[in-house]
């Protein structure tokens, strides 16, 4: 067996210096995803005619096509069909792919959370006068967001892993980082291996962290 | 004053409500009785547009609408005429039973919080649940929810409250203090309209009963008249089974009723 552990400790600290990156890329995307998919899934909801189509079909590429392949689609393809988006740097077109990719999750999982909220409340705020922007403020978002929340983490980690397939598009974050090493020594072993302790390291540390701020949404509804 | 006149309502091909016409005097506390199905709740929830009828007049308060032409800020203004106690209490579940009293006052009026709170603990106090502030609903019991229930349609201070079978889904333990805060309310000559299936309940605290069946209101009148000299027949065969399936409505009522009423 070879496997010089003391190599792989050696590159980590070097590894780390590219968390900015990932974590940069994943954070963008997620905001921006959040920002369409709740949209999205108010469309779905309310069911406006056409643009639930177009949301629908919208939904169902790019949950049906692998992320590689919209990742590759918007940062050589789009350029081809709009030449404004030549200029576009390698990091921008992931974070557009991963944004657009994620908020089609986002969208089914926001329309469950909003549906999962009975309609009773939505019709006592109604017969105290409230309006539908008020209502969904402050009764239906409040509930739909916690009980969104696991399958919204969920995604998150399935995300921040995602980021390490802006490689293949030039973005030097932590994986293409990892690769550099593994060809220059050939330790492919340890290098890899590092790499994939860093991911974990950082689903870990985002897991306890929503489960801290699950258990404190969670706060008015437990017996 | 409520005018209800000629008022409709179908779901899909079935026609629930099929031409209503009845009025409440301000201050009248209105008991609404009859099989399930006949059409009693929907024709509550046709007042508050929580349903949209199909046709027919409405006049509650100061809104008078031709359901056939209603606009959007009618519907607004006949809804703020009335507020609304469920018989699944449909309390606000990610809001203290304080804040479920006060939030309309907070986001609909405007009012300060501090203001509204001192409204919201007077109601809660009302209905013997202000050591419950703070609780969130689901740390209360049934009775106690649909207790903040009623406080919180009271809070918006409406022309007339409408009850939808209030004590449907409580469990018998609970249902006599609700009733004992419907009765309270009911004697500070509240206009209020009653859909229950309490009828010791109905004869004692309505001026008016109404009885429907199959989408008509086959008869209405005085307690007394209703449940003592029923003239219609189906009338009469309603309360008939009632009264083998819970007992003499006249003489001996449900325990929890005759605790009420003591």
């Amino acid at each position: 067996m070879n496997f010089d552990i003391g190599y792989m400790i050696e590159i980590i600290p070097e590894l780390l210096k590219y968390i900015p990156i990932t974590l940069y890329m994943a954070i963008v995307s997620m905001i921006i995803a959040i920002i369409v998919g709740g949209i999205l899934a108010v469309i779905l909801v309310n069911r406006v005619p056409v643009i639930l189509q177009l949301a629908k079909v919208y939904i169902s590429f790019f949950r049906g096509t692998p992320a590689l392949v919209q990742l590759l689609l918007i940062y050589f393809g789009l350029p081809q069909l709009i030449p404004t988006f030549n200029s576009i740097g390698a990091e921008t077109a992931a974070i557009i792919a991963f944004s657009l990719n994620t908020s089609a999750y986002l969208a089914e999982i926001f329309r469950a959370g909003l549906v999962s909220v009975d309609e009773g409340q939505t019709e006592a705020a109604a017969t105290v006068g409230m309006t539908y922007g008020q209502t969904l403020r402050g009764i239906v978002l409040p509930q739909a967001v916690r009980n969104a929340i696991p399958a919204t983490g969920n995604t998150f980690i399935g995300l921040l892993k995602n980021t390490s397939l802006a490689f293949t598009i030039g973005v030097t974050e932590l994986l293409a980082q990892g690769k550099l090493i593994a060809s220059a020594t050939l330790n492919f072993f340890e290098a890899y291996l590092a790499v994939g302790l860093i991911y974990w390291a950082l689903t870990a540390l985002y897991s306890r962290l929503q489960t801290w701020y699950e258990k404190k949404i969670n706060l008015p509804y437990e017996r | 004053m409520i005018k209800v006149s000629h008022l409709k309502k179908s779901f899909q091909q079935t026609e629930v409500l099929k031409d209503i016409s009845f009025n409440v005097e301000n201050g009248e506390v209105v008991a609404i009785i009859g099989p399930s199905g006949s059409g009693k709740s929907t024709l509550l929830r046709c007042l508050n547009y929580l349903e949209n009828p199909d046709g027919g007049q409405l006049e509650i308060g100061e809104v008078v609408l031709d359901t056939k032409k209603a606009t959007r800020s009618q519907i607004n203004n006949i809804r703020k005429q009335t507020s609304m106690i469920f018989q699944h209490y449909n309390l606000f579940k990610n809001k203290t039973a304080l804040e479920n009293v006060t939030h309309s006052l907070v986001v609909t009026k405007k009012m300060k919080k501090e203001v509204a709170a001192e409204i919201g603990r007077d109601l809660l106090k009302k209905v013997g649940l202000l050591d419950k502030a703070d609780s969130y609903p689901v740390k209360l019991s049934g009775g106690q929810q649909q207790r903040v229930g009623i406080a919180r349609a009271l809070a918006v201070d409406p022309h007339a409250i409408l009850f939808d079978e209030p004590t449907s889904s409580l469990d018998p333990e609970w249902v006599g203090e609700v009733l004992r805060v419907i009765s309270g309310i009911a004697e500070g000559r509240k206009t209020m309209i009653i859909v229950t299936h309490e009828m010791n309940f109905a004869r004692e605290i309505a001026d008016k009963v109404i009885f429907m069946a199959d989408g008509y209101i086959v008869e209405q009148g005085k307690p007394e008249e209703i449940f003592d000299y029923p003239t219609n027949e189906r009338t009469k065969k309603f309360l008939q089974d009632y009264q083998k399936q819970v007992g003499d409505f006249q003489t001996n009522g449900s325990p929890s009723v005759r605790e009420v009423m003591k």
